[in-house]
Parts: C-alpha cells; sequence; structure tokens
C-alpha cells in the first residue's frame, strides 16, 4: 500500500507534519533516524516556543507583538532573513498553541532564573522531550506509522517530484535492511547537519593560525543530525540553497560536555558579571555590552574564532547566587594567580589582564537588572556594564568551548514550504524545521525562535503535502 | 581509583565538620547539579522548585527533597537526561533509594530501623504470628474454630478487653514510634527549610497537597506516569480509594470506641449502624483501592522507583488489601459456623497491620506531609538568589 505522506525525520517539525497530514485525511508514516530512546532530535533537548501575542495569554504575561518580534529577529540577523516568511513564523507562533494542546503539549510559567522570557517565550512542560513524548502517542493514536532505526539515505525523484526514499532500517536483531518507501508526497525534516564533524571541519575549514576550528566544537544536541539527506539534495538534486554553512546557533559552553547531547545544563550564564579571557589570558570581548539574554548567541562564535577555541569565564564571589548554577562545578582558587595557575594560564598575562582591568572599573551602582552604569575606562577592549573588580576570593574558572546547536545551511523554501529546483517549488516535496530554518535565520539567533519555525513550516508542510497526495490520489482515481 | 576518590572526599568533608553523604545521597546531589542547570521540570512538582532555592546539596536538603518526591515520574519520561544519556538522570529512582534510607535512619528505636530492609519478610513474619496468635486463642478460647455457641457476637469469643489490652499498646507504639522518627526527620529538616516555623496558610496549603494528592497530578491535572509516558489519574484515584478507605475504617473503629465507652452501646452494631456503614464503605473501598495499587504495581514502569523497594510497597498493599477483605469477609459470615476462623484472621491480619505500620510503607504518608509542610514553609520565604540566564 502505497502511503500519502511519508516524513522523514522525528522531531518537532517533523511529527507537526505528521499531526497536520493526518487531520487532513492522508495516511501518513514517519522514519525517525533514532532508535525511540534517541527520539525527537533537537527537539527533546529545547524548552520553548517564541511567541507572538497581543495580549497576556495563560503562561505569557504582557504583550508580544508582531512588530516587536520582527524587530527582535531582525536586530539578531542583522537582516539576514526573509521578511515574508519571517512574518508568516511570527503570526503562526500566536496560534499555535491550542493546537498543541490538543494533541497533549501542556505548557508552564518562565522558569525561575529565565523570568526574562515570561513575555516572549512559552515554556513546555517538561521541556522539549515531554512535548516530543505528547506528540508521539497522539500521532500513533491517530494512526501515523511511526517507524524508528530508520535513517534515510536518498530520494527518487522525478522532475523536482518526489517518487520514494530509500532507507536502511534497523531490524530488531540487528541487521540493516534497505527499504524502498513510495508514497505521493513527502516532507523532508530531518535536521541540519551539525552533527556531522566532518562536515563541520570542512565547512569552517584551517583558520589562519593552522588550527582546524571545528575540531573544538561540542554538539549542544542529537548525534543523528548527519545532513545526509541535505546533503543528498544540495549536491545530488541540485534543490535551491539557502545559508551559509559555518552559520548556526552556536553558544559559549563549559568544556567539559559531552561531545553530544549536553544540551542546556552546559551552558555558562556568569560572563557579563566577569571578564572572559582566551588561551593567552587576554580579554577579547566586552561581556557587559548587552543584557546576557540578548548575547548568550554571540558568545560561540567568539570563542571559536579564539586559539585553540577555548576560553575562560572568570568571576569572583559576588557573582555566586547571580546566575544559573553550571552543571560541573567551577574552577575555584583563593587568589588570582592561583586560579591562573590552576586554569593553566600564563600566570604573568593573567595577572596583568586581571590587573588592568581591575584597575579600569568605574563602579558606580551595579544593577544585573539594568544597563548599569559600572564600566571600564580606557581598556580596550571596554567592559560597558556590570563591571566591577574581581578582587574577592574564592575565585572561579569555567573554560568555555564553543557548542553548536543547529546549523542555518539549508533548502530554499517560500510560504507553502516546498522545496525548490531551479526555481521552481515542487509539487509534492516540502521541507520543514531545521532543513530550512535559515530561510528565516541566516545568522544570529533569539530564544525559542528555532521552535517557532519548527512549528510553524511543519504544519504548513504537513498541510501541503496531505494536499499534494490527495490530489493526487483522486486523479488516479479519476483516471 | 573513584574508591580511593571517595574516601579521600570523605575524610575531608570529616575533617570540616560537614556529614558525610551516602551514595545514594551522593547520587541525589549528583543528579540535582545536573537538574539545577536545566530546571524544565519546574512545573510537574514541589521537588524542583524546592531545589531552585539551592546552589548546594547537602545531607538534609536531600532529605527533605527525597520525601517531597512522589515517584509519580514525570521528571523521568521527560528528561534529556535520562538513560541512556550518559548523565544517568533518573530522579524518581534516585529519591526513592534515599527515601527508603530516611525511614531506616529516623525509626524509632533505631535498631528497629534494620526492619525496613527486608520488610517483605518482616510483613510475612509479622502476618504469621498475628494469624498464629488469634488462631491458637481462639481455638483455646473456643475449643473448635468452625462452629461453637457464639451467636454472632465475637465478645463471646474475645472479650472486649482482652482485645483492648492486645490492640491498644500494639497501636499506641505505633503511633509513638512514628512520631518520635518523623521528630527527628522535622528537626533535621527544618534547619535546611529556612528554620521559619509553621504558619496557619503554609499548614492549609500542605493538608490540601496531602488530602487531594496534588503531586500525583502532574502540574497540569492530567495525572501522572505507571506504564510509560502517558499521563494517567489512575495512581491517584486508587491511592484515594486506599487512605480515605484506611481512614474510614479508622472511623469506623472509633466511633464504635465511642460508643461502647461514651454510650454504652455493646457491638454488634446493626448494618444501618454508623460504624457498619463506615465500616463497610471503608472496607470497600480500601479493597478497590488497594487492588488498583497493586495492578499498577505491576505494570509500572521499570526504572521507576526503586526495585529494592517493591516488597516493601506490595507487602503493605497486600496486607491492606487482606485486612479489608477478612473484615468483610467477617461481615457477611458473621451468622455463620465460620465466625470463629474468620474473626481471628480478621483480627490476626489487623495486629500484623499494626505491629508492623512504624517499619514499612505507611511511614512514606508521615514523612511525605511532613517534608510537604516544610516545602510550604519553606516556599513563604524570600529566597536570596538572583539568578539569570539565557
Amino acid at each position: 500500500m502505497k502511503v500519502d505522506v511519508l516524513v522523514i525525520g522525528g522531531g518537532n517539525a517533523a511529527l507537526c507534519a505528521a499531526l497536520m497530514a493526518r487531520e487532513a485525511g492522508a495516511s501518513v508514516m514517519l522514519l525517525e533516524a533514532a532508535p525511540p530512546e534517541w527520539r525527537g532530535g533537537n527537539s527533546m533537548h529545547t524548552r520553548n516556543l517564541r511567541c507572538m501575542h497581543d495580549a497576556p495569554q495563560d503562561v505569557l504575561v504582557d504583550a508580544y507583538p508582531e512588530e516587536e518580534y520582527w524587530q527582535d529577529l531582525l536586530k539578531v540577523t542583522g537582516g539576514l532573513t526573509n521578511e515574508k516568511l519571517a512574518r508568516l513564523v511570527i503570526r503562526a507562533s500566536s496560534t499555535c498553541r491550542p493546537w498543541m494542546r490538543s494533541h497533549g503539549v501542556h505548557f508552564q510559567p518562565s522558569l525561575s532564573g529565565a523570568l526574562h522570557t515570561a513575555r516572549t517565550n512559552a515554556f513546555f512542560m517538561g521541556g522539549g522531550k515531554a512535548l516530543v513524548n505528547a506528540f508521539y502517542r497522539s500521532a500513533g493514536k491517530l494512526g501515523v506509522r511511526i517507524r524508528y532505526n530508520a535513517p534515510v539515505e536518498r530520494l527518487e525523484l522525478e522532475d523536482g517530484r518526489f517518487v520514494a526514499a530509500h532507507a536502511s532500517i534497523k531490524q530488531a536483531d540487528g541487521r540493516i535492511r534497505p527499504e524502498r518507501i513510495e508514497a505521493r508526497a513527502c516532507v523532508l525534516a530531518a535536521g541540519g547537519f551539525e552533527s556531522n564533524i566532518d562536515w563541520l571541519r570542512e565547512a569552517w575549514g584551517q583558520n589562519v593560525r593552522g588550527e582546524w576550528p571545528a575540531d573544538n566544537f561540542l554538539i549542544r544536541g542529537t548525534r543523528f543530525n548527519q545532513g545526509v539527506l541535505l546533503r543528498h539534495l544540495l549536491d545530488d538534486h541540485g534543490a535551491d540553497r539557502i545559508g551559509d554553512p559555518t552559520q548556526a546557533h552556536m553558544v559559549a559552553i563549559d568544556a567539559r560536555a559531552p561531545l553530544y547531547d549536553g544540551g542546556i545544563c552546559t551552558r555558562i550564564d556568569c560572563v557579563s558579571l566577569g571578564v572572559v579571557v582566551n588561551g593567552e589570558a587576554l580579554r577579547f570581548y566586552d561581556e557587559g555590552e548587552d543584557f546576557w539574554p540578548k548575547r548568550y548567541a554571540i558568545w560561540g562564535r567568539l570563542v571559536a574564532q579564539q586559539p585553540g577555541q577555548t576560553a575562560y569565564s572568570i568571576i569572583d564571589a559576588k557573582a555566586i547566587g547571580r546566575f544559573m548554577p553550571p552543571v560541573f562545578p567551577g574552577v575555584k582558587a583563593d587568589s588570582l594567580a592561583e586560579l591562573a595557575r590552576k586554569l593553566g594560564l600564563d600566570e604573568v598575562t593573567f595577572m596583568r589582564t586581571l590587573d588592568d582591568y581591575n584597575a579600569a572599573c568605574r563602579v558606580g551602582t551595579f544593577d544585573h537588572t539594568a544597563l548599569d552604569d559600572c564600566h571600564t575606562e580606557g581598556l580596550t577592549p571596554a567592559k560597558t556594564h556590570w563591571a566591577r573588580p574581581i578582587d574577592t576570593a574564592p575565585f572561579y574558572g569555567y573554560a568555555l568551548k564553543p557548542g553548536i546547536t543547529f546549523t542555518y545551511l539549508g533548502l530554499k523554501t517560500d510560504e507553502t514550504a516546498a522545496v525548490r529546483f531551479g526555481g521552481q517549488p515542487s509539487d509534492n516535496l516540502f521541507v520543514a524545521g531545521e532543513m530550512m530554518a535559515g530561510n528565516v535565520l541566516g545568522k544570529g539567533y533569539t530564544a525559542g525562535v528555532g521552535m517557532s519555525i519548527g512549528t510553524a513550516f511543519g504544519r504548513i508542510a504537513g498541510t501541503q503535502a496531505a494536499q499534494a497526495a490527495l490530489r493526487q490520489g483522486a486523479a488516479h482515481a479519476a483516471a | 581509583m573513584q574508591q580511593l576518590e571517595a574516601l579521600t572526599r570523605d575524610a575531608r568533608a570529616l575533617a570540616s565538620g560537614a556529614p558525610v553523604l551516602s551514595a545514594p545521597e551522593d547520587e541525589v546531589a549528583r543528579q540535582m547539579q545536573i537538574c539545577n542547570a536545566c530546571r524544565y521540570c519546574e512545573g510537574f512538582c514541589a521537588v524542583f522548585p524546592a531545589m531552585t532555592r539551592r546552589l548546594q546539596f547537602g545531607k538534609a536538603d536531600i532529605h527533605f527533597l527525597a520525601n517531597l518526591c512522589h515517584n509519580c515520574g514525570a521528571c523521568l519520561h521527560a528528561c534529556q537526561y535520562a538513560p541512556p544519556h550518559e548523565f544517568a538522570v533518573n530522579v524518581p529512582r534516585s529519591m526513592a533509594q534515599v527515601r527508603g534510607q530516611t525511614y531506616a535512619d529516623f525509626a524509632w528505636p533505631p535498631a528497629l530501623g534494620a526492619l525496613y530492609q527486608r520488610n517483605g519478610l518482616t510483613l510475612s513474619l509479622a502476618l504469621a504470628a498475628g494469624l498464629a496468635l488469634f488462631l491458637l486463642m481462639a481455638l483455646a478460647i473456643n475449643g473448635t474454630l468452625m462452629g461453637g455457641d457464639l451467636d454472632g457476637n465475637f465478645y463471646k469469643l474475645f472479650p472486649h478487653n482482652l482485645l483492648v489490652g492486645l490492640f491498644v499498646p500494639v497501636f499506641g507504639f505505633a503511633v509513638l514510634a512514628l512520631a518520635l522518627g518523623v521528630r527527628k526527620f522535622w528537626r533535621e529538616v527544618s534547619l535546611a527549610t529556612s528554620g521559619a516555623p509553621v504558619n496557619g496558610p503554609a499548614a492549609a496549603e500542605a493538608a490540601d497537597n496531602v488530602l487531594r494528592l496534588k503531586y500525583l497530578g502532574g502540574g497540569h491535572g492530567k495525572g501522572c506516569n505507571n506504564a510509560d509516558d502517558a499521563w494517567t489519574l489512575w495512581r491517584r484515584r486508587f491511592h484515594h480509594a486506599t487512605f480515605y478507605g484506611f481512614m474510614l475504617c479508622f472511623a469506623a473503629t472509633s466511633v464504635a470506641t465511642l460508643y461502647h465507652y461514651v454510650l454504652g452501646w455493646s457491638a454488634p452494631y446493626s448494618m444501618t449502624s454508623l460504624p457498619k456503614l463506615l465500616g463497610v464503605s471503608g472496607g470497600i473501598s480500601l479493597l478497590a483501592g488497594t487492588a488498583g495499587l497493586f495492578w499498577l504495581n505491576l505494570k509500572r514502569h521499570p526504572l521507576h522507583g526503586d526495585a529494592a523497594q517493591k516488597p516493601m510497597d506490595r507487602g503493605f498493599i497486600a496486607l491492606l488489601f487482606f485486612t479489608s477483605l477478612t473484615g468483610l469477609a467477617l461481615m457477611l459470615g458473621r451468622q455463620t459456623p465460620a465466625l470463629a476462623a474468620l474473626l481471628a484472621v480478621h483480627l490476626g491480619a489487623v495486629m500484623a497491620l499494626f505491629a508492623t505500620l512504624p517499619y514499612g510503607k505507611f511511614a512514606h504518608g508521615v514523612f511525605r506531609t511532613a517534608a510537604l509542610l516544610r516545602h510550604t514553609v519553606e516556599k513563604r520565604q524570600p529566597t536570596n538568589l538572583q539568578l539569570g540566564d539565557e
């Protein structure tokens, strides 16, 4: 039996597509590359959805109008976005939550320590894995056929039309069986290529120091986003592309984080409370440029540009209790010199950097909840807010590495979520989630927007795929 | 090597005067460090909001959090760090292991805390002893277990004062032991939870949490987890049936005691009397509740809770079931020749239940209520943390 809609991928965007297609009356099969215990791609590490709203809504306070959302997106992407698609995502974010609830997703108020997002972001109760679980349960109940351990390697296309997918399905006995799966329409929602270290290495290349920066990257999410289909579509089928392969959602995370799936808890949130030095014990960027929630997403790239792709966040006792507790304890010392030694940094340079900084601090009234007047004078780079001397023992240091969340290179699409070949939209091949997020996010990031894009385009792709399939089925029946 | 590290750490902790953590406590501290950096589960229950008030987890904090945890399973199924993730976070399990340890550690008298360790055996032995005691007494007094000249009146078999003389000391001891155990727990945990005294609103909220079993609701009211990641309200419903059934039976006995001593009305009471109505409805509720809990326990997801405590959980459920079953059988068979045997079996079960109350699953209700009360007190105190994140 040929299925109407084949969904390739198993995260939020894929599940949204599968549920919408099923609700539209199509028969649906979903292929998840991971085994059940690792299902959901990067969605299982997410925690919220950035939502437009004009008035307070259950867990969301005040209002977050379309224009403000758009301006926020414009700012973080530096204009590398598509206004039409971005606004489509923004508007969809204001109406999708009742639908999500109907499939068992629950929301909770902003987490303690994340109160600044109470206005803009709706948090999933239990986080993204609870959301993924709810969607899988609902899909199962509605009769979506879910297959795990089913990575797809290539697609058969005819003149830009989807014909069949070739998957390698892992059997219960561990053997791999190739399978050709036909469908009337297909949704691609199999993630970016962030888990593919070789590809990251190739994309980032070698820097002037002769280093391969990507060798020092950690992947915050799933190991299953190898970008196999993305590369296949771009290289073998010449699908229209969008985005730069080095652009990604990247943050600075604890250097001790695991290579994959470290998730949210490995982030270090004390940057703006202290200073950050690189492996040469030198500062390299204004740690107090803006509120941390508005700056956390640039620090992954900043660290990636440092020698050894490593940096060290240095704080003193005054910062304790003012930032989210990190998952690993910091390196602790009773003096700055001892801290330098423990972190393996050149003590003389480190002390000069810290002494210069401390001497340059002009402390007014410290207020971490405002862009306060504590700043440095005559220091390069300056620290423009929250600059207080680092002088109160014990001192703490956290080694940082770039943590990549997801890549922005993707398939170019339009408001129908169609994959495009030579500027022409495909009749029956659609794309959603990280595979097309680069249409909206050319660079930069703002919390929760990845899930907004995945949900909006997942739902569009599912609806469009169902229509395409049912149209085709009707034509077939008529003939 | 790891052992050496653990020993070194213990030695250092001893030298600094901080209490050394047991292996299960250490595991809770490790997991809480991860959870505190994530916090996705804040909306599920009281454990996570209580956790976010802390940056470090000492022995008393861990005892407090472990007893706040209802083992509902929501955070396990939602956890991005649950096994097979290398962080291997399983909060319901690690909390259950510490909880089991706290029951034993805080038991009074301390020597009897060991009864928790092999609780299935403890319950079986207590039941066997209870049954033997009453069956032999019935035989000695009545001459036979089937028949005899009882005429439906069990005081002819066991005079009222004999029953009072047997049950009051056992029940009194159970109440005393539980009270002294939870007092010790309360003292330790109070200091770790702001030290503030109990106030009216906090007590009212804690009572509400206990009586409605708020934290088996999943935070969204759809219920908690049992066999898989789907929500179910049946754990709460069956627990309610068990708890309120038990309380109705207890009320039946209390009313009967008042009838006996205050009004001078002796048993047996008619079917429409208050003690009978309370006892029968309580017994049926207890029967349904424990049967349901047992069934759910059998279907429970293997990663939930502490497998070593299954005998304790199931033993207690079974004993409650057996007590209500024999109570109802006694009521139905009172006019038959089996009265002596039915009565002896029921009294044996009740005796075993009372005797083991302070050293088995029953303790969870007492310790959890205390922890919830400390939580509702603590949450009303200002926090000195001003955390910010991305």
